[in-house]
């Protein structure tokens, strides 16, 4: 309650909670550190609704931890920014209702006055940890920043309270880290950075904007639960923004769904997801990957689509004409072999390897060593490898938003593919508007570019795009990954769907084994290059052999956390 | 679906002042290039009226005469063919080489396009103005000389633009899709890559096409230009011996170079904006 008096005892607190009936130099103990009530923001004029958010109210106390949840476009984070008045004015302002900070109303404040509260008495936490960082500037010189934005402090006390800063979140050697570029650090080092930074002036409240989002199971994991030790030990509030219920189930204490904007359900973390009571709730908790593995009937195909051998890639950087580069090993003797009609999957974290050996078998990288043998036929590596598979062998990728030509309509996208290979423009077309429907878009969808699509629907368009050229093989390089839980449920549901009809053999990539419990049948878990366990799914998953899949398995988010 | 996006682009476009003023001073000058024949009463080369006449002293002649007594507003008026026909002209040969060289070195990377740069960088070694009074000085002025001459002197800014937006551009994933797709690799950089890089290579060209004008003002000032075709370079040129008693005769094409070329890079600020889409939230 220290803080509390000393926030109000600012100068600036005074003249501005008139509207508010508590005294402001006298706060009950249960004031809570944010309240919203009613707060409604709005989009500028041909957004696609009126209101971003619409009556949004809650209550934050402090110790305490609000999870709000939604998915992408349900004005989630435009809260946050509407609370730390980050918000792009007077495009997206807010229009009505109050957000009461300690008692004191932030949309009443002027911007010198907000200033003030930013980084100090309200800290935030980003998505993105690798732009969030000024990748010129050392760590250290950051953090100092904050510090010369609100304190007068010797460079000496600067120095040691950084260091103790850094310490605190858990980062290896404080003392080399402090003197570094953000370029040295793995992207959860700099999400602790980023959590070191916020919580440098001891916030009452912090507000985390999906911080795990962007980051590895094993790594979000360790993140969350540094967030809950740091706020269990300084009694602050924390504003957790994501998408994802399995965080929720990590990390909350109070939850609010939103949908469209809208708080549609509200209350307790474990009664929410325990009884949702709201059928969007339940549709989002339903929609959680559970990881169990399916074990599907029947004999497998006699037919071996894909045979990978001993395969070795390695990647060479810096080194010029006379000086040898560093070389990385992204896979190295990788063994593993894939039958009609089956799917597996290719486990591991970020650098782990998966993606490249995935872009060796599509040819789109070359290998060095090694053989992959495409229904028993031996292939080059490279360029050479796509001419000989004839389109046959196909990828789908990760950033539904980078894998569209943005100038290109649909229809023309879908059927490039098959042209090129010859076939008649009329029978393309044609073939390219029965995929839209198989992918459940309308054949309407032809006409228009990728930026009338959401991300899921993207993606359902570079599914059918994989399609169009009567794939045997297909590739899919985490699919899923940079779409809502919702979204990513419907559209593995899709991939199951195509698999079956047109008994694809599927090389699924992914860093979440939950996906890969449900997708695959056999599992493949990488690390640093190597396959370090390699079975059937079930197997791999309720009987791990390997260290690093017992961690991989441990760190997935669950929803029952609470009841353990 | 392309109605909608290019009202966007003319709504951004609208929203700079200066580009519209530009594109008015542009539309002027196409008008005075189309029609020009019927403004122009004489032949800018005859000797029509006494030399000297100044500005409105006489009837038929609003902005009077020159030092051999040529009429000075039918020499504008048909300046403004040449100075327009050599800046598009050699702006399209320069984006023809640029574009290709820059394409061919951002897509293939590697010694392709060290070997390119390094031939790029041979040009822009030199000084530009330099090379293209070298280059008219070899062969006759003439106009087909000096659009070879400016669009040698003037490509390599453009293959480095396109080379990295070539880059940068080459490493999404809908050129790997198309790769995979089997699709041949003129057909990749002409339809994938080349539509997604076109935005900064208009801005640049409109740009482009002002240098080229100034440029060709410059080798007519110097006594480079076609003998046989009147400019607006070659009328300043011949006027700065006497230019402080007859201001006239340098003024009014001097006045018609800077108006074309500030109406130029106006209207490429605006087609900047107006490509933007980024800019939109700014409205």
């Amino acid at each position: 309650m220290n803080a509390v008096l000393q926030t109000t005892t600012e100068p600036c607190a005074q003249p501005l909670t008139g509207s508010h009936p508590m005294p402001a130099n006298d706060p009950l103990p249960d004031t809570p550190v944010l309240e919203v009530r009613g707060l409604d923001i709005k989009l500028p004029s041909g957004g696609d609704r009126r209101l971003a958010v619409q009556g949004a109210s809650f209550t934050l106390q402090a110790g305490q931890t609000l999870c709000v949840v939604g998915e992408s476009g349900s004005g989630k984070s435009m809260i946050a920014n509407a609370i730390m008045g980050l918000l792009p004015r007077p495009h997206v302002e807010p229009v009505a209702g109050q957000i009461l900070f300690d008692g004191q109303d932030l949309l009443q404040l002027n911007e010198a006055q907000m200033r003030e509260l930013r980084g100090h008495r309200i800290g935030m936490v980003f998505q993105e940890p690798m732009t969030a960082l000024n990748p010129v500037m050392r760590i250290g010189e950051q953090l100092a920043e904050v510090f010369d934005a609100h304190l007068r402090l010797g460079a000496a006390e600067k120095r040691s309270r950084i260091l103790a800063a850094l310490a605190d979140v858990g980062l290896p050697d404080p003392a080399l880290l402090i003197d570094s570029y953000p370029f040295r650090l793995s992207g959860g080092q700099r999400q602790r950075v980023m959590i070191a930074c916020a919580m440098l002036l001891e916030p009452r409240l912090l507000i985390a904007d999906e911080p795990t989002t962007a980051l590895d199971v094993t790594t979000q994991a360790q993140i969350l639960k540094l967030m809950r030790e740091l706020q269990q030990r300084r009694g602050m509030a924390l504003l957790f923004i994501t998408h994802d219920f399995g965080v929720v189930s990590e990390i909350a204490d109070h939850v609010v769904v939103m949908q469209t904007g809208q708080v549609v359900e509200a209350g307790p973390a474990r009664q929410v997801l325990s009884q949702p009571s709201h059928p969007y709730t339940q549709k989002l908790i339903a929609a959680i990957p559970q990881g169990e593995p399916v074990i599907r009937e029947g004999e497998p195909d006699p037919l071996h689509v894909l045979q990978v051998q001993d395969l070795c890639k390695t990647y060479t950087s810096g080194g010029g004409l006379f000086r040898k580069g560093r070389q990385v090993s992204a896979a190295k003797n990788v063994n593993f072999e894939l039958r009609r009609g089956q799917t597996l999957g290719l486990v591991g974290e970020s650098g782990s390897g998966k993606s490249s050996v995935g872009r060796c078998i599509v040819g789109l990288a070359p290998f060095e060593s090694g053989r992959i043998l495409f229904k028993g036929r031996n292939l080059m590596s490279g360029a050479a490898l796509r001419q000989q598979a004839k389109g046959k062998i196909q990828m789908v990728f990760q950033d539904p938003y980078a894998s569209l030509n943005p100038r290109h309509r649909i229809g023309p996208t879908l059927a490039a593919g098959p042209i090129a290979q010859g076939v008649p423009r009329d029978v393309a077309m044609a073939r390219a508007l029965e995929l839209l429907q198989l992918v459940g878009l309308g054949p309407e969808a032809a006409d228009r570019f990728p930026h009338e699509f959401s991300g899921g629907q993207r993606q359902r368009i570079g599914i059918a795009r994989a399609l169009a050229m009567e794939p045997e093989l297909l590739v899919a390089d985490e699919p899923v990954s940079a779409l809502d839980v919702s979204v990513q449920a419907q559209v593995l549901k899709l991939f199951a769907e195509v698999r079956e009809r047109f008994q694809l053999a599927m090389v699924f990539i992914t860093h979440d084994l939950r996906v890969a419990g449900e997708m695959c049948d056999h599992i493949a878990v990488m690390q640093r290059g190597q396959v370090v366990e390699y079975g059937p799914s079930a197997e791999v998953l309720r009987n791990p052999q390997h260290d690093y899949t017992r961690r991989l398995i441990e760190a997935i988010p669950r929803l029952n956390a609470h009841q353990d | 679906m392309s109605s909608p996006s290019k009202n966007s682009f003319w709504r951004r476009f609208r929203r700079n002042r200066g580009a519209l003023f530009g594109l008015m001073v542009l539309m002027l000058v196409a008008l005075v290039v189309a029609f020009g024949p019927l403004l122009a009463a004489h032949d800018p080369w005859d000797m029509v009226e006494q030399p000297f006449l100044q500005p409105g002293q006489q009837n038929g002649f609003a902005l009077g005469t020159d030092t051999m007594g040529r009429d000075i507003l039918s020499g504008v008026v048909l300046g403004a063919r040449v100075s327009l026909l050599i800046g598009i002209v050699s702006t399209l040969v320069s984006l023809l080489i640029g574009v290709s060289i820059g394409a061919v070195a951002g897509y293939f990377g590697r010694w392709v396009d060290a070997t390119l740069m390094r031939f790029t960088e041979l040009f822009q070694a030199i000084p530009s103005f330099a090379l293209a009074i070298v280059l008219v000085a070899i062969f006759e002025p003439s106009v087909k000389s000096i659009v070879a001459a400016i669009a040698i002197v003037s490509w390599p800014p453009v293959a480095r633009l396109v080379r990295g937006e070539f880059l940068t551009l080459r490493q999404r994933d809908f050129v790997a899709a198309a790769q995979l797709s089997g699709q041949s690799t003129p057909r990749i950089i002409l339809t994938q890559i080349l539509p997604n890089a076109a935005s900064p290579i208009v801005v640049m060209a409109s740009l482009m096409v002002a240098t080229a004008i100034l440029l060709e003002s410059s080798l007519s000032f110097l006594g480079l230009g076609d003998p046989n075709q009147m400019s607006w370079g070659y009328m300043v040129g011949s006027a700065r011996t006497v230019l402080r008693q007859a201001w006239w005769m340098a003024v009014f094409p001097g006045a018609a170079i800077v108006l074309t070329v500030l109406a130029l890079n106006l209207v490429g600020e605006g087609l900047n904006d107006g490509l933007n889409a980024r800019l939109d939230g700014r409205r």
